[in-house]
């Protein structure tokens, strides 16, 4: 059987796209169960999206859970090996509530995750394949790229208190200036400081203009030697990569579990962001590993948006055939047709609300065309 | 073609005057102006869409991705947390967020309070920060009936002029929040019309110091 030929819908054809991909870059699938232990969950719930999760009781007592998330699973089930590097690709379904229904949703997760000494050419690794994924949906995407390891340096710089943060963060991550600048006042921070704070959140662009620009801005502020070493992988980047890449400081992650650089993609046409990621040192301490890590994911179900555009049609030939004809004649008929690649429905009464780009009849050996759509 | 901006504004006298804030700053749409019961409206040489839809709903509109950009109250923003950006306090729709109850109200931490609310999540958080153990009354209307007729002890509701309750006894006994409209945009949209996006910001900005 020619493989060529299967009928893929987009989410699947991105979906072997991407694995092959990832495959190509020395990542081996990682398969896992369903099910994790609860506990798992219960102690990192804040790096979960929503801390709703569907649990049960084993039969041997144990409260499991259907995975909400696969990065901790996969952490915890890997060697801790911290001189090497271990790269390990998913596609696995995970479990979360829906934000519209506040029901539950299984959602197809495409991602890769590359654990160990991770040094300035694996990060410049997974921000090419995280750009290479956005390409494969579309070549209309953008990859808004931060850094928190600098924002953190800088919220240090200026004095915010920890207990400030959260908001801080979240006003960042929201552009929210006005209740920013309120905040950051009432928390008795410099004018001059303040004015620091928004133009590193507004200031947005391409990596070549912004980061020198940040640089200087930054001298004296903080220690710049992330922010060189920050243009210095973006700089080695292939050009149509980099062509995707918007730095945005407004990409904010929970600084307990994140460091250093943190990612988001989009797609023209998806309101959300299909693609999230960074550098998660920080979660692999909590765990008491010892090796850095890196990764992202990609949110298949969010493609369905992109491929309603294309797809109009249910199939692309209706054959109707008259109930006397020789079963034979129908057949070889049908086959003629789904040789030249066409998806064929035959029939012999046509079915109510079905959108087919050609309707064809046959009656007595006749075939004829009664109707094009195309 | 120009790629078209779709923005959803509020319906009601607060949408209004936010038009005319996107109308100065180059984005105007006539007929949005002409007497009649349509909802969606469009400029293609200006390359805006306009359409009316429930306050409430804004939001909603901007995070799903069918507007690029909107105006929502605070409140709405506080109760429903999108992820959307909130780019702009465009100082006008002001108010505040508020618990109010019968004037000879006293709270008694030895019982639970009960809380009568639309903005059931405001009201939980507000409480939670004050480590007070609440139980929420969800209304979808008429709030301020509800101590009167004790169905609560408190409420939590928007305070405009405080006329509404003045009327029925009851009394601001504590402001949680300042409400203003603001200016949000889906966070896809952002990254592919902010051209148009930031162009109107800007002219907002202008109106806004002037």
């Amino acid at each position: 059987m020619n493989t060529a030929n299967l009928s893929l819908n987009f989410n699947e054809r991105v979906m072997f796209t991407l694995r092959s991909l990832y495959s190509m870059c020395g990542f081996t699938q990682y398969k896992m169960s369903k099910f994790e232990e609860y506990d798992l969950y219960a102690k990192n719930k804040d790096f979960l999206i929503s801390d709703s999760i569907i649990t049960f009781t084993d039969t041997n007592g144990k409260l499991m859970a259907l995975k909400p998330d696969v990065t901790l699973s996969i952490i915890k089930n890997s060697k801790d090996l911290p001189d090497t590097i271990q790269k390990v690709y998913y596609n696995e379904n995970v479990y979360r509530i829906s934000k519209g229904t506040q029901g539950f949703k299984e959602i197809m997760q495409v991602g890769l995750e590359c654990f160990g000494n991770i040094d300035s050419y694996n990060i410049c690794e997974i921000l090419t394949l995280a750009c290479k994924s956005l390409k494969t949906i579309s070549n209309d995407a953008v990859l808004d790229i931060s850094h928190l390891g600098i924002m953190t340096s800088v919220l240090d710089a200026i004095d915010v208190p920890s207990y400030a943060r959260k908001d801080i963060l979240k006003f960042i991550g929201e552009k929210n200036i006005h209740q920013l600048s309120s905040l950051c006042s009432e928390l008795e921070i410099s004018e001059n400081n303040i004015e620091l704070l928004k133009e590193i959140v507004n200031t947005t662009g391409k990596a070549d203009e912004v980061l020198p620009y940040l640089e200087d801005k930054l001298e004296g502020v903080i220690d710049t030697a992330p922010l060189k070493e920050f243009s210095a992988i973006l700089n080695a980047l292939d050009s149509d990569i980099k062509n995707i890449i918007n730095i945005d400081f407004s990409v904010v992650s929970d600084t307990h579990y994140y460091n250093n650089i943190v990612f988001k993609g989009f797609i023209n046409g998806i309101p959300s962001g299909v693609l999230s990621g960074g550098q998660y040192d920080k979660l692999m301490q909590k765990m008491k590993r010892k090796s850095g890590a890196i990764g992202f994911a990609v949110y298949l179900d969010l493609l369905e948006r992109l491929e309603s555009i294309t797809d109009n049609y249910d199939v692309d030939c209706v054959l109707l055939y008259d109930k006397n004809e020789p079963v034979e004649n129908i057949k070889s008929n049908v086959d003629k047709l789904t040789l030249k690649g066409l998806k064929v429905l035959a029939c012999s009464a046509l079915p109510n609300n079905l959108k087919y780009k050609e309707l064809i009849t046959l009656k007595n050996g006749e075939v004829s065309t009664v109707e094009n759509n195309a | 073609m120009k790629t078209m901006l779709n923005v959803a504004l509020p319906k009601g006298r607060l949408g209004e005057k936010v038009y005319n804030m996107f109308e100065k700053a180059g984005f105007e749409c006539p007929s949005i102006k002409e007497n009649n019961r349509k909802l969606i409206f469009e400029n293609e040489q200006v390359g805006v869409r306009y359409f009316w839809v429930k306050p409430s709903d804004v939001a909603i509109y901007v995070e799903r991705g069918a507007a690029d950009i909107g105006v929502a109250g605070k409140d709405i923003l506080l109760e429903y947390e999108p992820d959307i950006y909130e780019l702009l306090d465009l100082d006008i729709g002001k108010c505040s967020m508020a618990v109010a109850s019968k004037k000879e109200f006293r709270d008694n931490p030895q019982k639970t309070l009960r809380v009568a609310t639309k903005f059931s999540n405001i009201a939980q958080q507000y409480y939670m920060s004050k480590g007070r153990d609440i139980d929420i009354i969800h209304l979808n209307g008429s709030i301020e009936i509800a101590p009167i007729l004790d169905l609560s002890d408190v409420i939590v509701d928007i305070v405009e002029t405080g006329t509404t309750l003045k009327e029925n006894n009851l009394d601001v006994f504590e402001t949680i929040v300042d409400i203003s409209a603001r200016l949000i945009a889906n966070k896809s949209s952002y990254k592919f019309k902010s051209e148009q996006i930031n162009k109107i910001i800007n002219e907002i900005k202008t109106q806004l110091e002037a």
